[in-house]
């Protein structure tokens, strides 16, 4: 039996195709998962994608997290269930408080896209072990709040329990430690400014692959389990 | 306040109408007095005023367009052409891409941000519109000189309202261009292209046939924006001021186009739409005339059930208004209950408003009364034409006599490589680019900045049946060559996007364009529109590329100083197997660069003579479109056969920027010797050339392909080391290079 990942859609959200592609080549089973649902239709982890989600009206993620879906998936996130938010995924994921701390305007002030190099400091988590930690990556990175925030015994305690998932390397929107990933204390739950989904193949997307790590990541976990 | 209803208009015949205030000379009121028989209401005023605009019924480029038709190429590509929303063609396999240029001067100008972002919006509502998926956006922008106080203003602007808007679509941003110069510094050009795809049997078209179908406005709701002349008429109509000071500009929403474009492809896929239009300029006017009229050919429809944003509009700003992500669509009653679902599923608002009639007439009722009775082809299609005088300007034989032979050569060629490439129109514009999104839905297979844009197509759709196939896209324009000879200027324009859209392995087929020119009332620019549409013309029937459509603009000009005349064009074209396209630049060390086409001393209009010398005269290159289709039957043969690892076109600042341009595409240097001129070699802007970097073993096989089609092909040199290298002439780290290359536009814009 294949292991399946729900992909989650708000309305606005723009890298669901995109998620569900990746997942689909690293093998397992993409299940779509609609925001006025309040089903997760039993899948064994969330993909939470990037976009505008509600077009980003008032703060970003502020209103998805009031989804009907989000009522079924925070609960389940706090039991255990692996999720992993790229981007507005990720604010969503903040401002759900399934994860600490906040993303906001780049420092630039500017939207920006372009190929990240990334350090992989946490595999630790379901979405992270196939790395090597230490191990530099090339992901995509667009956004225009992508600066990561929080107070600072937040941070402290970030860097302490090795919660920092993902590092920039050159620093492209002002986040605090160069802070590109997180993970809750459980490890589960896992929030990147990055797109490993535009990173899966040779055609098309960035000049990487490495985003084909986080999925093979998770449906070893998952075939394991 | 009262109606200005047909009753009241056939009853007070001489009331006054500012027909003048709209835009609309007295010759062309008395030609509505005489359709209607009476005067017109106020509302029927607004409908002819808008629908008889430049803006949308070209009546003074009509006369000079017709040759797009009458010299069209055969081509069995073309499925849908000129006169729809946008032109569709068959690119295999079942399947069919759309694609449109459209120009938001004006608009983005007076406001940046809301003008760029409603461009982009209005043109994928175009594509929208013809039963397609909009898969990518690009962007061909003029600004005037980079240092001008105005440019750090619209510039950054544009940037962001493209950014914000075409982000928020999740519609990859996959090329175009940012060119400056002083002529553009009142009038910014903001050409914004979309392409989409669509399976062959699935187009869609504005009509509205079959009497008792339903007609559905659905998005947004409709507002005070954009309502430009409207407000005097209602104002003038009705002694109201209030409604004096209106926004002219547009304000968008993306999250609700976004939603519209997923509504309208389950729409589709649904079977519940019989016809369908985007409202964009002249909103319902423009979309209940033209539905009409290509339909059954009546409609009745009842004002007072348009959606408001302000509840104070009165008919004559409903019909004017053009308040974004709007759409009309004719649908079966049958089919209503589930249209409705849909669109409620993507929280899309959506009303019926009227339905389609067999009286041959456009009804519409304001409060029980009829404000509109017109038979609406005479508002969609016979607007007035006009054949405008024109002729050579004044100084053109002047400004050709004084040729770049005058000017001095430089000494040091490797520092004039460096000041063009670090000039604002050859240096890299990742400063623009990295603010859009290239990466979203997965498919864009090449971006800037390579020499065309490329997207797969077999991921497009679920469901769709795979292939290989790929598209490519490339937009060009050279308003200094255009200037000198806006004839050869088109047909430049075209031949540099069909290159460009070449050298990445994809077959050219179809063309639009973007027609960007001063008023049409100076015979002067008048002269230069005719000579460029007939340049267009004829090199798109020599090269077999049909036009499928685009747009004009006009009134380009600040005073009486016109802008250069700006035909951009945009070439499509199809790639057999996506998978063999060829990258932009060096791509590895140790391969053999040539040079296709041949190199003649052609300076006039060259980035050279400006930079180096402020200087635009003499003539621009020679358009050889033999020798554009014989080096593009080679390119796309030798991709297809593998024997390709890398290209670049050559444009702008010759093979020296070139030269440097691939470099820096992967950081791999270059040593090559030259054989004439170095300065001619170097920095000449001859047309038909490119760069291809070849394995040393497919070498001789590549030579020989060449010599088949007669195509010249110069071995210049090696890839490799860190410095590109002209023997004996000049050497520059490609370190050097890039610091140069990529610090202009961050030093201008922050």
């Amino acid at each position: 039996m294949s292991a399946r990942v729900g992909v989650v859609t708000f309305p606005g959200t723009l890298d669901d195709q995109d998620a569900a592609r990746a997942i689909r080549l690293s093998g397992a089973e993409a299940v779509p998962l609609w925001h006025a649902d309040h089903d997760l239709k039993g899948v064994d982890a969330v993909f939470l994608p990037g976009g505008f989600s509600y077009g980003d009206y008032l703060r970003c993620g502020a209103i998805s997290r009031f989804a009907p879906l989000m009522r079924e998936l925070v609960p389940a996130a706090r039991e255990g269930l692996p999720v992993l938010g790229t981007c507005n995924g990720f604010q969503i994921l903040c401002e759900a408080h399934l994860l600490p701390g906040a993303l906001t305007r780049n420092a630039s002030l500017h939207y920006v896209c372009r190929d990240q190099r990334l350090r992989v400091e946490a595999t630790g988590t379901p979405w992270t072990s196939s790395f090597e930690a230490g191990q530099e990556v090339v992901l995509p990175i667009k956004h225009g709040e992508g600066r990561y925030v929080a107070d600072p015994e937040t941070i402290a305690a970030l860097e302490a329990d090795g919660r920092v998932v993902v590092r920039y390397l050159g620093n492209p929107n002002g986040s605090v430690n160069d802070i590109a990933g997180i993970r809750n204390e459980a490890g589960n739950v896992v929030g990147l400014m990055p797109h490993p989904e535009h990173a899966v193949e040779n055609l098309v997307g960035a000049p990487s692959t490495d985003g084909l790590g986080f999925f093979t990541s998770i449906l070893k976990k998952l075939v394991n389990a | 306040m009262s109606t200005d209803s047909v009753k009241r208009a056939a009853e007070t015949p001489a009331e006054p109408m500012p027909f003048a205030e709209l835009g609309m000379k007295q010759e062309e009121y008395d030609r509505v007095k005489e359709i209607l028989g009476r005067r017109p209401t106020g509302s029927e005023l607004a409908i002819y005023s808008v629908m008889w605009s430049e803006h949308c019924s070209y009546k003074s480029s009509k006369v000079h367009l017709r040759q797009f038709a009458t010299k069209a190429p055969k081509s069995d590509a073309l499925l849908v052409g000129m006169g729809e929303n946008a032109g569709v063609v068959d690119i295999g396999d079942g399947w069919a891409a759309t694609f449109k240029i459209e120009s938001h001067n004006h608009p983005s100008y007076v406001e940046p941000h809301q003008g760029a972002a409603t461009g982009v919006g209005g043109i994928v509502r175009d594509i929208m519109s013809m039963g397609a998926r909009p898969i990518a956006v690009m962007d061909a922008l003029r600004f005037g000189g980079a240092d001008q106080n105005d440019t750090r203003r619209v510039l950054p602007g544009v940037v962001e309202g493209i950014s914000s808007y075409g982000n928020c679509l999740g519609l990859p941003n996959i090329g175009g261009e940012v060119v400056f110069d002083p002529c553009y510094i009142g009038n910014p050009l903001v050409n914004a292209l979309c392409v989409g795809l669509l399976r062959k049997d699935q187009i869609k078209l504005a009509t509205a046939p079959g009497p008792g179908n339903k007609v559905v406005l659905f998005g947004a709701s409709t507002g005070p924006d954009g309502i430009g002349g409207a407000s005097v008429l209602a104002s003038a109509t009705f002694e109201d001021e209030s409604h004096a000071k209106r926004p002219a500009v547009q304000v968008g929403d993306p999250f609700m186009e976004k939603l519209l474009i997923e509504c309208c492809l389950e729409l589709y896929a649904a079977d519940v739409v019989v016809g369908i239009q985007d409202l964009g300029a002249a909103g319902v006017s423009c979309a209940t005339t033209e539905l009409a009229a290509k339909g059954t050919g009546g409609m009745h429809v009842d004002l007072n059930l348009v959606p408001l944003r302000d509840p104070s509009l009165r008919p004559e700003e409903i019909l004017m208004s053009e308040s974004q992500e709007r759409m009309m669509a004719v649908v079966r009653p049958s089919d209503i209950a589930a249209f409705m679902a849909i669109c409620e599923k993507w929280d899309v608002p959506a009303t019926v408003i009227g339905e389609v009639t067999d009286t041959g007439r456009l009804v519409m009722t304001w409060d029980g009364e009829t404000i509109v009775d017109i038979p609406p082809g005479t508002a969609a299609d016979d607007g007035p034409v006009y054949e405008r005088p024109f002729h050579e300007p004044a100084g053109q034989v002047a400004l050709n006599a004084d040729t770049p032979d005058r000017l001095d050569r430089p000494a040091d060629l490797r520092l004039t490589l460096l000041e063009l490439l670090g000039s604002p129109n050859l240096a890299s514009k990742e400063w623009v680019t990295s603010q859009y999104d290239r990466y979203v839905r997965s498919n864009t297979v090449l971006a800037q900045p390579a020499d065309a844009g490329m997207l797969r197509i077999s991921e497009v759709m679920a469901g769709a049946e795979p292939t290989t196939r790929g598209i490519a896209l490339a937009t060009d324009g050279n308003g200094r060559y255009a200037r000198l000879d806006p004839y050869a200027g088109a047909q430049l324009a075209l031949a540099e996007a069909y290159r460009n859209v070449a050298v990445t392995g994809a077959r050219p087929l179809a063309v639009t364009n973007c027609l960007n020119f001063g008023s049409p009332e100076d015979p002067e620019v008048m002269w230069q529109f005719a000579e460029a549409v007939r340049g267009l013309a004829d090199a798109c029937r020599t090269l077999g590329v049909p036009v499928t459509g685009g747009n004009v603009s006009f009134y380009n000009q600040t005073g009486s100083t016109p802008i250069h005349p700006t035909p951009v064009v945009g070439v499509l074209g199809v790639i057999d197997d996506v998978a063999k396209r060829i990258a932009t630049g060096f791509v590895a060390e140790g391969l053999r660069i040539a040079l296709l086409g041949e190199t003649k001393e052609e300076f006039g209009g060259s980035e050279w003579a400006h930079v180096a010398h402020g200087h635009l005269g003499g003539l621009p290159p020679a358009a050889d479109l033999a020798a554009e289709q014989a080096m593009a039957t080679v390119l796309v043969e030798a991709a297809a056969q593998g024997l390709l690892e890398g290209s670049h076109d050559l444009s702008d600042g010759g093979l020296a920027i070139a030269l440097a341009e691939s470099c820096l595409a992967r950081g791999i240097g270059a040593t090559v010797a030259l054989s004439g001129d170095a300065f001619t070699d170097l920095f000449s802007e001859s047309s038909a050339r490119a760069l291809v970097v070849v394995r040393p073993e497919a070498f001789d096989r590549f030579a020989a392909l060449c010599a088949d089609h007669e195509v010249p092909c110069y071995g210049l040199g090696t890839t490799g080391g860190t410095s590109l290298v002209v023997e004996g002439v000049l050497e520059v780290p490609v370190a050097e290079l890039r610091e140069t290359h990529s610090g202009t536009l961050p030093a201008l814009f922050g």
